[in-house]
């Protein structure tokens, strides 16, 4: 497309030196964007300029930059991976976007997520809430033969509808409680789904929430705001199965 | 007993407690309705009913029960609200709604709940602790209840108050019915869509059947 349609942004970014310091809202003028780049390219540009006038580049985010590996996210002018359904920010392009728009970037805000630099966030915290139940123990050796387990085609496919979550943490971002409950319920649902998980599922449900819980995370209010602004659409469903599970769980669990 | 304090203070089954009393406060909602709807049968058939309501002892149980309802759900949702704004300190710059997720209902239940609680306190100083007045039914003596709220309605703020605080208690209900639902992990894309329809048309039905009693009262013009 032909430099005629580039456009002149005005861009409103969070910058923040560190985790201790404050922040604060600093405007940019980006002059020459092609409605063709990316919204992470578009930030690249700009740090480009801000590097060539020896300014500080504004620090965020990335790897795949194919939406599959979970790392970017902002809030754009107020939604979590910007306007686009089901879209992370490194797959957002800038034909969203109109030749004179005013583009606000924040960091993703929750009480467990520190900000780290500017745009970056430090999302330890679902690691942590991993780390708590999200696996499965297998023995180690060689890999079993296919259909040694049989999984009924019901329940692999809302398993893996839960398993395409990327942990992005945009669900945490854009819900007004800063919930993690559709992160945590989709790891719940992922492995709990599976004959795999079946051992571990009942301790599974528990300790995940528990640490979800002491980590700060607010209370889900039943919005739906986070399954609006998945990059994967996860569905609320699965924090309604994680409900139930945690009452039966609670009810029956042999020790906990 | 430790080990239950310990689920009650998950989020989850603090969610599912409020969920419990909420639905428990929807059938009261619908049981205090039907008791209203009375008025439309005149003066003695309204107070004879009230005064059988009143006048059996186990209603101070009753009263009791409904008492610790409101409480738990009330104490619940203001620990759930702090907590909930503790866990996003620094706000964002610009926030909007996707459009499709939150809706007003939804976004606005500590507000709503606010409204409901001062509503409450309100109704049962000016009604239930009122004036007394009495009437005769067959040689009963008894509190005449449809003179007071007839006589209470004829002042119009009473009457806009009561409406607001019956519109804010239908979009409570609008959301708070469904959410219930969700909390208590009650979710099948069977019945979704059936508890969301009941939802809204309980929280229209609560603001619409409630807001016609000040109105009714108002157009018997003191009689
Ligand atoms: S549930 Fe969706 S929004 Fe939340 S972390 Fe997973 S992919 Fe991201
Ligand atoms: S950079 Fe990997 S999902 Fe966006």
């Amino acid at each position: 497309m032909s430099d005629q349609h580039n456009m002149r942004l005005s861009l409103k970014i969070w910058r923040q030196a560190n985790s201790l310091s404050k922040g604060q809202m600093v405007d940019y003028e980006l002059d020459g964007v092609s409605p063709d780049v990316s919204f992470l390219e578009m930030m690249d540009q700009l740090n480009d300029k801000l590097i060539k006038e020896g300014k500080d580049p504004v620090a965020f985010d990335h790897d795949c930059r194919e939406g599959i590996c979970g790392m970017c996210g902002v809030v754009i002018n107020g939604q979590a991976h910007g306007p686009e359904k089901e879209t992370t920010t490194c797959q957002l392009h800038m034909r969203k976007f109109k030749n004179g728009d005013t583009i606000v970037i924040e960091p993703f805000r929750a009480k467990p997520f520190p900000v780290l630099k500017d745009l970056m966030v430090n999302r330890s915290a679902f690691d942590e809430i991993i780390k708590a139940g999200g696996f499965i123990t297998v023995s180690t050796g060689q890999a079993p033969d296919a259909h040694t387990l049989l999984v009924p085609k019901g329940d692999a496919e809302l398993s893996m509808d839960a398993a395409q979550c990327i942990g992005c943490g945009a669900c945490v971002a854009s819900c007004k409680n800063a919930s993690a409950m559709l992160f945590t319920s989709a790891k719940i649902s992922h492995l709990g789904l599976l004959p795999q998980g079946q051992a571990e599922a009942k301790t599974r449900v528990l300790s995940m929430v528990e640490k979800m819980d002491e980590l700060g995370f607010g209370n889900c209010t039943n919005e739906a705001e986070c399954e609006a602004n998945c990059p994967k659409n996860i569905s609320i469903s699965n924090i309604a199965r994680m409900n139930r599970q945690y009452l039966c769980s609670a009810a029956t669990h042999p020790t906990m | 007993m430790s080990y239950l304090l310990k689920y009650v203070k998950t989020s989850i089954v603090k969610k599912q407690l409020m969920a419990a009393s909420g639905l428990l406060l929807c059938g009261f909602l619908l049981t205090h309705m039907a008791g209203n709807f009375l008025i439309y049968f005149g003066p003695e058939f309204f107070n004879t009913y009230s005064h059988k309501l009143i006048s059996n002892p186990f209603i101070y149980i009753a009263e009791a029960i409904l008492v610790l309802i409101f409480l738990s759900h009330i104490c619940l949702a203001i620990k759930v609200t702090l907590e909930n704004r503790a866990a996003r300190p620094e706000p964002y710059y610009v926030s909007v709604h996707s459009g499709r997720g939150a809706t007003l209902s939804s976004s606005t239940m500590p507000i709503t709940g606010f409204i409901i609680l001062t509503f409450l306190i309100w109704h049962v100083v000016s009604l239930k602790y009122g004036p007394h007045y009495e009437a005769t039914y067959n040689g009963v003596v008894m509190r005449d209840l449809h003179k007071l709220v007839i006589e209470y309605f004829q002042i119009e703020w009473h009457v806009g108050l009561y409406i607001l605080a019956m519109a804010a208690a239908g979009m409570h209900a609008f959301h708070g019915f469904w959410s219930a639902f969700q909390s208590l992990g009650v979710n099948h894309p069977k019945y979704n869509c059936c508890i969301r329809f009941v939802s809204k048309a309980f929280g229209v039905f609560v603001a619409l059947g409630y807001s016609a009693f000040p109105i009714y009262c108002y157009l018997q013009g003191g009689n």
